[in-house]
C-alpha cells in the first residue's frame, strides 16, 4: 500500500532554502494486524473453551462393613435396577426372593416415570423448597442443607444399581443421571449377588 | 479558466485500531486458553445432565476406550517425571533420560509397564497407532493399574479422579477399573460425561 507523504510537493516552493526532508512517522499496521488474527484464530482453534462435565460419585468402602453397621433398607422402600444389554433395564421393587422383574427402558416415559413416582413425595418437597428458595431469597448453605436433608429422608427409596457383562458405560451413566434427576441420593452400583443370578438366568437381559 | 481540480482521496485506512482489537482478542485468548489435550483415541463420552466442572489441575485421568483398553495420565510435567521414575522402581526397569522426557511429554499412555521402553523410543507418527497402545492391564492377574494409581498418590496426593469412557465401553472393563479404585480406598471419583444435547466433538 502505497504512502501519501503529507510534505508532498513542498520542494517545488522552496527557494534554494534547502529543508532537510520529513519523514512520516506512520508505519504501515496492516502485516501487523494481519499477524494478530493468524495467532488468534490458531489459539480460538488449539483451545478448549467448553470444559467436560463430571459426574461425581461415590462407591462404598470395601473395608469395615461388617453385618452389624450396614444400613438395612425397608423391603418397601427398595428398588432394584438391572442394567442389560441393548439399552434395557429391568427392575423390581422390594426383596429379591419372588421378585417380579419387568422391563423398562432409559427413556423420559420408562425409567424415569418409575422413579418420579417412586419418589413422589420426596420431589414434592423439594420442589417446595425451592419455590421457598426463590420467595424469601435462601441462602446456598441453607438450601443445599436442607435439601440434603430431604433427600436422605426416611421414605427415600434406595436404589441398587446392577450392571450385567452385557450393558455399556453409557448405560450406567444413564441410570445414574436419573439418580439425580429423580433427586434419589440413595443409590449404589453394586455387583451382582447370587440371589439375583439365579434372577435373571435363563431370562434374555 | 480555472480548472477545478477534484482532490484525490487517499485509499490509506488507519490500521491502529483494528490492530489494536486484534491484539486484544489476542490476549483475551492466550489467557483464557488450556489447551486441548492430545488423546490417543477418540472417545464420545455419554451426555448427562451434571453440570460440575472437571478442574484443571491436580487430576489424574483414565482413559478408557471402546475395545477396553484403558489409559493413564496425571497432569504437571514434573510430576509425570517423577511417577514414570517411581514405576521404574516398582517394577525393577530402568528408563533413560531421553525416555523419561519423552513421557512428561505424553498426556496419556496406554501400555503395560514392560513395553513402555521401547514405546516411548518410538517416533511420535507411529504412537498413536491402535497396535503400539495395548492399554494398561488391570486384570487380577497382573493389575498394573493399581501401580500407577498408587504412585499417582505419592507424586502428588491432592489428585483427583477422573474416568472418561467411551459411551459404548463394555461395563465389565469399567468394572474392572472401579473395582481397583475400591480396592485402594479410593470411593470418590468423577466420570466424565458432557452436557445433554450438546453435539460430540
Amino acid at each position: 500500500m502505497a504512502e501519501i507523504s503529507q510534505d508532498q510537493g513542498s520542494h517545488k516552493k522552496g527557494k534554494g532554502k534547502k529543508r532537510s526532508k520529513k519523514l512520516s512517522t506512520r508505519i504501515d499496521l496492516t502485516p501487523m494486524v494481519d499477524l494478530g488474527f493468524l495467532l488468534i484464530t490458531f489459539f480460538m482453534l488449539a483451545t478448549t473453551l467448553i470444559k467436560p462435565q463430571t459426574m461425581e460419585i461415590t462407591m462404598p468402602s470395601n473395608k469395615d462393613v461388617t453385618e452389624d453397621n450396614q444400613t438395612v433398607a425397608k423391603a418397601s422402600q427398595a428398588v432394584t435396577l438391572i442394567l442389560g444389554g441393548k439399552d434395557k433395564v429391568f427392575y423390581y421393587f422390594g426383596k429379591t426372593e419372588g421378585a417380579q422383574l419387568t422391563a423398562t427402558d432409559y427413556s423420559a416415559g420408562g425409567l424415569r416415570k418409575l422413579l418420579l413416582q417412586k419418589n413422589f413425595s420426596i420431589i414434592k418437597q423439594v420442589e417446595d423448597l425451592k419455590s421457598e428458595k426463590t420467595k424469601t431469597r435462601m441462602k446456598d448453605e441453607v438450601y443445599k442443607s436442607q435439601l440434603s436433608k430431604i433427600k436422605s429422608g426416611k421414605n427415600a427409596p434406595v436404589v441398587r444399581i446392577m450392571a450385567t457383562d452385557k450393558a455399556s458405560y453409557k448405560n450406567l451413566v444413564d441410570a445414574l443421571d436419573e439418580m439425580n434427576i429423580c433427586y434419589i441420593s440413595r443409590y449404589a452400583i453394586v455387583d451382582i449377588d447370587a440371589a439375583d443370578q439365579a434372577l435373571i438366568a435363563g431370562k434374555d437381559i | 479558466m480555472p480548472k477545478v481540480k477534484i482532490p484525490r482521496k487517499s485509499t490509506w485506512v488507519d490500521m491502529t485500531a483494528m490492530c489494536d482489537v486484534a491484539f486484544l482478542l489476542l490476549t483475551f485468548f492466550m489467557l483464557t486458553s488450556n489447551f486441548t489435550k492430545k488423546e490417543p483415541v477418540l472417545v464420545a463420552t455419554p451426555s448427562s445432565i451434571s453440570e460440575i466442572k472437571i478442574p484443571e489441575t491436580n487430576v489424574m485421568t483414565m482413559l478408557i476406550d471402546k475395545s477396553g483398553k484403558i489409559y493413564f495420565g496425571i497432569d504437571g510435567q514434573d510430576n509425570r517425571q517423577q511417577l514414570l521414575q517411581m514405576m521404574g522402581e516398582t517394577f525393577k526397569i530402568k528408563f533413560s533420560q531421553e525416555e523419561i522426557k519423552t513421557y512428561t511429554l505424553l498426556d496419556l499412555c496406554g501400555n503395560p509397564i514392560e513395553s513402555m521402553s521401547s514405546f516411548l523410543k518410538m517416533k511420535p507418527e507411529v504412537r498413536d497407532l491402535p497396535q503400539n497402545n495395548q492399554g494398561i492391564p488391570a486384570d487380577s492377574t497382573n493389575n498394573q493399574l493399581i501401580e500407577w494409581v498408587k504412585a499417582a498418590r505419592i507424586v502428588n496426593p491432592e489428585l483427583r479422579i477422573a474416568i472418561k469412557a467411551d459411551e459404548s465401553t463394555p461395563f465389565p472393563v469399567v468394572k474392572k477399573v472401579m473395582k481397583t479404585l475400591q480396592t485402594l480406598e479410593e470411593n470418590r471419583y468423577n466420570l466424565i460425561t458432557r452436557l445433554e444435547g450438546e453435539s460430540d466433538i
